[in-house]
């Protein structure tokens, strides 16, 4: 099984979708000669071509609604969105059009487009190049929405993300970039809507996305002197949501754990703790917990930026109170 | 008159054709203002009265294949591209049989199979996607062009310069129709625009600019076929300036405080669409009257097939989130 980082998986990804299909192509900010903000289609202008590694205008509105009419169409664009603070730019485009379209229709189109983006704090961007915006879209009927925290993960989910006949928002996380992982010799496409149990535990499940899956295995790893085993779920997935794998690990461990970078109030592990209420109470030893950044706009200062966003000591703190509540 | 003699391009039976379809679209509009009174249709409806000339003299240029997105005035523009009344009244009803099924209404008029993808009720909202849709005929190698309905209102979102600007960057086939009355709902042209001339927004991205009298059906239908033409051959997108008048209010029951009387009045005697090619035609009364009884047979039947429609049951109202 080859290695790659998650943004060789990325790349991957896209690179075979488009060498298998000539309905597939990619178009974003500085993403052709330069490769992306973040280097993740760098080379590709190179095999593909200007007509389909399409440097844009920075007009979000303008790219993501390009993409909604190429779908329309039948292809299988995949918009890059720089920063994931951008896509409030295109929010009337992804909200009211591309989520839309389908149901206004009566059935009459479907928008295969895939909107990728990333985020993340750790590098002190400040206010409006770092916020982690997920949970606004799981908010939205018409969305699929993807966040994947390994390259295996994002390899095979935005397959499935190219090959689904529905607007899908596919978040990466920064800092995970660099991050290997052995993947399939064949890239297959991961089912979307089911999660990923990363380590089986009987105590606690930590229910995290993104940069904090990573966290909360540090923490297991630290509870586990402590005597309290913990299972690490990644729905990786938000729209849809795995509630059979979700429940089933709570049915397990009855104590959760949710957490994530972005701000805890109104983010999604609030929906995980209301799932986990409705369908998984009677087995709950303690409330569920919660980590995630606090109700802050991300500062500069890194000391300040450090103390806003949850760490892996924040996932163990959590832990350790939902195993002291009786 | 010489100057129109020597204008002319097409043959009396298709302007004709166009009288026809211009009064179709009217009695439609008046009977759903009719059936709004009378509370018969639930929602917010906009009617096209006096922009017939735009959605018909487009339309009629329109190839198979091609396809177009409309705005929150959107009846005449469907039914200008062959959308059955009976699906579009269907639609206004909230009906199975409706040419959304019952899950647009009428700001959200959709007829694929026709190139109908869909009325837009956020202004300029549809228009990014008109881009994308040419981009894809354009990389498909496809001799289709994608056009996009909007009012002068329009040109003051950020959607129209982000799509005329992509649009022209990327030449794809792309025909931009303002169709400007010079009212955005309430709000004069003076109130919401620096400048008169709208198409020098057009002009600033590098964009081939037409320009037609949306009262003169003849001359619209002309000058798209030109810039569809222009689309198709490769040639890049065309900002299609249409002067046209709404000889109505923003929407039905709009009392028009904003606007004055005896104005909207003479527009209504000297700039009717209907009326001044009827005139030009030399259309008689009698002629005139049995096109009108025609059309109107098929407005009063779409009211009574529509009414006939089937309801959607509640829970319909979870199909077709997803593909």
């Amino acid at each position: 099984m080859p290695e790659l980082s998650y943004r060789e998986a990325v790349r991957d990804a896209l690179s075979q979708a488009m060498r298998r299909d000539d309905d597939v192509f990619v178009m974003g900010e500085d993403i052709a000669e330069m490769g992306g903000s973040m280097g993740v289609t760098a080379g590709m202008l190179d095999e593909f071509g200007p007509e389909r590694i399409r440097n844009t205008p920075i007009s979000e509105m303008a790219i993501v609604g390009a993409g909604i009419g190429a779908a329309m169409q039948g292809m299988r664009p995949v918009v890059e969105v720089m920063y994931e603070d951008f896509l409030t730019v295109s929010m009337e485009q992804i909200v009211n059009q591309a989520a839309k379209h389908r149901y206004m229709s009566g059935g009459q189109l479907k928008v295969p487009l895939t909107i990728r983006t990333q985020g993340g704090a750790g590098w002190s961007p400040g206010a409006q190049h770092a916020q982690q915006v997920e949970a606004w879209f799981v908010h939205v009927p018409g969305l699929k929405v993807v966040f994947a925290s390994t390259p295996a993960d994002v390899r095979g989910l935005l397959w499935s993300a190219i090959y689904d006949d529905n607007p899908v928002i596919f978040f990466e996380h920064r800092t995970l970039y660099g991050l290997k992982e052995e993947v399939p010799d064949e890239l297959e496409g991961i089912p979307i809507g089911v999660g990923r149990t990363h380590r089986e535990g009987s105590d606690v499940t930590v229910v995290a996305t993104g940069r904090l899956v990573h966290e909360a295995l540090q923490a297991a790893e630290q509870a586990e002197p402590e005597g309290v085993s913990v299972e690490v779920w990644d729905p990786r997935t938000l729209q849809p949501l795995d509630v059979d794998g979700l429940v089933a690990s709570v049915k397990k461990t009855n104590r959760v754990v949710v957490a994530h970078e972005a701000v805890t109030r109104g983010g999604f592990g609030a929906e995980i703790a209301a799932v986990v209420g409705e369908q998984a109470f009677d087995w709950l030893d303690a409330p569920v917990e919660r980590v995630g950044a606090r109700f802050a706009p991300l500062p500069f200062a890194p000391v300040m930026e450090e103390y806003v966003v949850p760490h892996a000591a924040d996932v163990l703190e959590a832990i350790r109170r939902t195993v002291a509540r009786g | 008159m010489a100057k129109v003699e020597r204008k002319r391009t097409l043959s009396e039976q298709r302007l004709r054709t166009f009288l026809r379809e211009m009064l179709l679209i009217r009695r439609f509009e008046e009977k759903v203002e009719e059936r709004f009174r009378a509370g018969e249709l639930p929602g917010f409806l906009h009617v096209a009265i006096g922009q017939e000339g735009v959605a018909v003299g487009v339309c009629q240029a329109l190839d198979d294949g091609d396809v177009f997105a409309s705005t929150h005035r959107a009846h005449g523009h469907t039914l200008a591209r062959g959308t059955h009344p009976n699906a579009v009244m269907a639609e206004l009803y909230g009906k199975l049989e409706g040419c959304s099924h019952g899950y647009g209404g009428s700001m959200h008029l959709y007829d694929v199979e026709r190139g109908n993808l869909g009325a837009n009720a956020v202004v300029g909202g549809g228009l990014p996607a008109i881009t994308g849709a040419a981009l894809a005929f354009k990389l498909r190698g496809e001799p289709r062009v994608a056009v996009a309905f909007f009012g002068d209102g329009a040109t003051n979102i950020g959607t129209f310069h982000e799509a005329l600007n992509l649009a022209q960057l990327w030449q794809v086939p792309a025909v931009f129709v303002l169709e400007d009355n010079r009212w955005a709902e309430s709000t004069p042209e003076s109130q919401h625009s620096p400048i008169r001339d709208l198409s020098k927004r057009a002009e600033a991205f590098g964009m081939k600019v037409m320009r037609a009298d949306g009262q003169d059906v003849e001359e619209v239908h002309r000058v798209a076929q030109r810039a569809l033409k222009h689309a198709r051959d490769g040639k890049g997108p065309v900002f299609l300036h249409v002067q046209t008048e709404r000889l109505v209010g923003h929407y039905i029951g709009d009392p028009q405080v904003y606007r004055d009387k005896d104005e909207l009045h003479e527009l209504q005697e000297t700039r009717d669409p209907i009326t001044l090619l009827r005139e030009k035609l030399g259309v008689s009364d009698e002629e005139l009257e049995e096109a009108d009884r025609e059309v109107q047979e098929l407005v009063d039947a779409s009211v009574e097939f529509a009414k006939a429609g089937t309801d959607p049951r509640p829970e319909d109202a979870l199909n077709n989130i997803y593909a």
